[in-house]
């Protein structure tokens, strides 16, 4: 590998981070566009969170007894009732443990 | 306490449990660049220059398969493209600043650090010390990477792999939204963006799923925004 090549991947990943907030003046953005914006979590989260949760190593879809799926749903009801993060994480990160240690062995 | 510390102080904390996963991730990257013989310095070298998980290692496993450099360098184009919206995002509350601020806040911005300042920001529009949460949080990111990043080189592999400790990047960024659960158009959102994902996951090419899944999931928020105004 040459340094360039890492140097240039530096600058794209660099320039896709500051171009909007350079670019963006303030008040630019109607309370349209603001309300359309507060969705990017959620539009962009589920996109990283998915595939690896219900694709297995192949990429093929994995439904039956997936551990990531129950733990992720227990996860969520957590998530849902203590509206904590670090509970939630922790929930997941259990759950999953405990299935993949105990139930399924 | 100074104003400016304890807004910095507060991205640091927000931040910190989100970085549990950080740490056997860029451990695995660190493991990854070595492996693949780059040596110590160019797998450092990647963590500071690019400084984003998902687009170094992209890059080393295309660059191990063979892949040309135009076909690398669009591949941590679009696995970067979300940064574009999340810029977009804190445009509102960054625009004020210096240029050199503007530079330092976005070299730091990963995922992480922008979903704890951007709830931070929501909740502290007229605060204009405010993007010292920002600072705070990216640092904090920046410097468990480069620790973890070292330790992989170092130490290799610690992690034991079967503890799944690659699940919890998964359960980070769903924890990060718990806020949505309880909205109807932010769960159909989700849903959007995570089944295009998944069904984009094998077949979109350069790894752009997510920017895909992302765009497409705007496109409903945004008919979903359209057709809430149209009511009133």
């Amino acid at each position: 590998m040459h340094w360039s090549l890492i140097i240039y991947a530096g600058v794209i990943t660099f320039v896709t981070r500051f171009s909007m907030i350079f670019l963006l003046k303030k008040d630019i953005l109607n309370d349209r566009a603001k309300k359309i914006l507060s969705f990017v979590p959620a539009a962009i989260f589920p996109a990283i969170i998915f595939p690896p949760i219900f694709l297995d190593t192949e990429g093929f879809l994995d439904l039956e007894n997936n551990p990531k799926v129950l733990a992720a749903i227990f996860a969520i009801i957590i998530g849902f009732f203590s509206k904590n993060i670090i509970f939630t994480i922790f929930a997941g990160l259990m759950s999953y443990w405990f299935l993949i240690f105990v139930y399924y062995q | 306490m100074n104003n400016r510390l304890k807004i910095l102080i507060k991205g640091i904390i927000d931040v910190s449990p989100l970085m549990i996963p950080v740490v056997p991730f860029g451990i695995i990257y660190g493991v990854i660049g070595m492996d693949l013989g780059i040596g110590p310095y160019m797998t450092l070298g990647l963590s500071i220059i690019i400084f984003g998980g998902a687009s170094q290692i992209v890059l080393l496993q295309l660059f191990s398969g063979g892949a040309s450099s135009l076909v690398i360098l669009s591949s941590v184009g679009a696995v970067n493209a979300r940064h574009v919206l999340y810029g977009a995002v804190l445009s509102e509350h960054l625009s004020g600043l210096k240029l050199s601020w503007k530079i330092i806040l976005s070299y730091v911005m990963t995922d992480q650090a922008f979903a704890v300042s951007n709830n931070y920001f929501k909740d502290n529009n007229k605060n204009n010390s405010q993007h010292y949460h920002l600072l705070g949080s990216g640092f904090t990111c920046w410097t468990i990477w480069q620790i973890s990043t070292i330790l992989g080189i170092v130490l290799g592999s610690v992690i034991p792999e079967k503890l799944g400790l690659s699940f919890t990047i998964s359960l980070t960024f769903l924890a990060l939204l718990i806020g949505d659960f309880r909205k109807f158009k932010n769960i159909i959102v989700m849903l959007v963006s995570g089944v295009v994902a998944t069904i984009g996951y094998n077949i979109i090419p350069f790894k752009a799923y997510i920017i895909v899944a992302a765009l497409s999931a705007l496109t409903v928020a945004t008919l979903l925004t359209l057709i809430n105004l149209k009511k009133k």
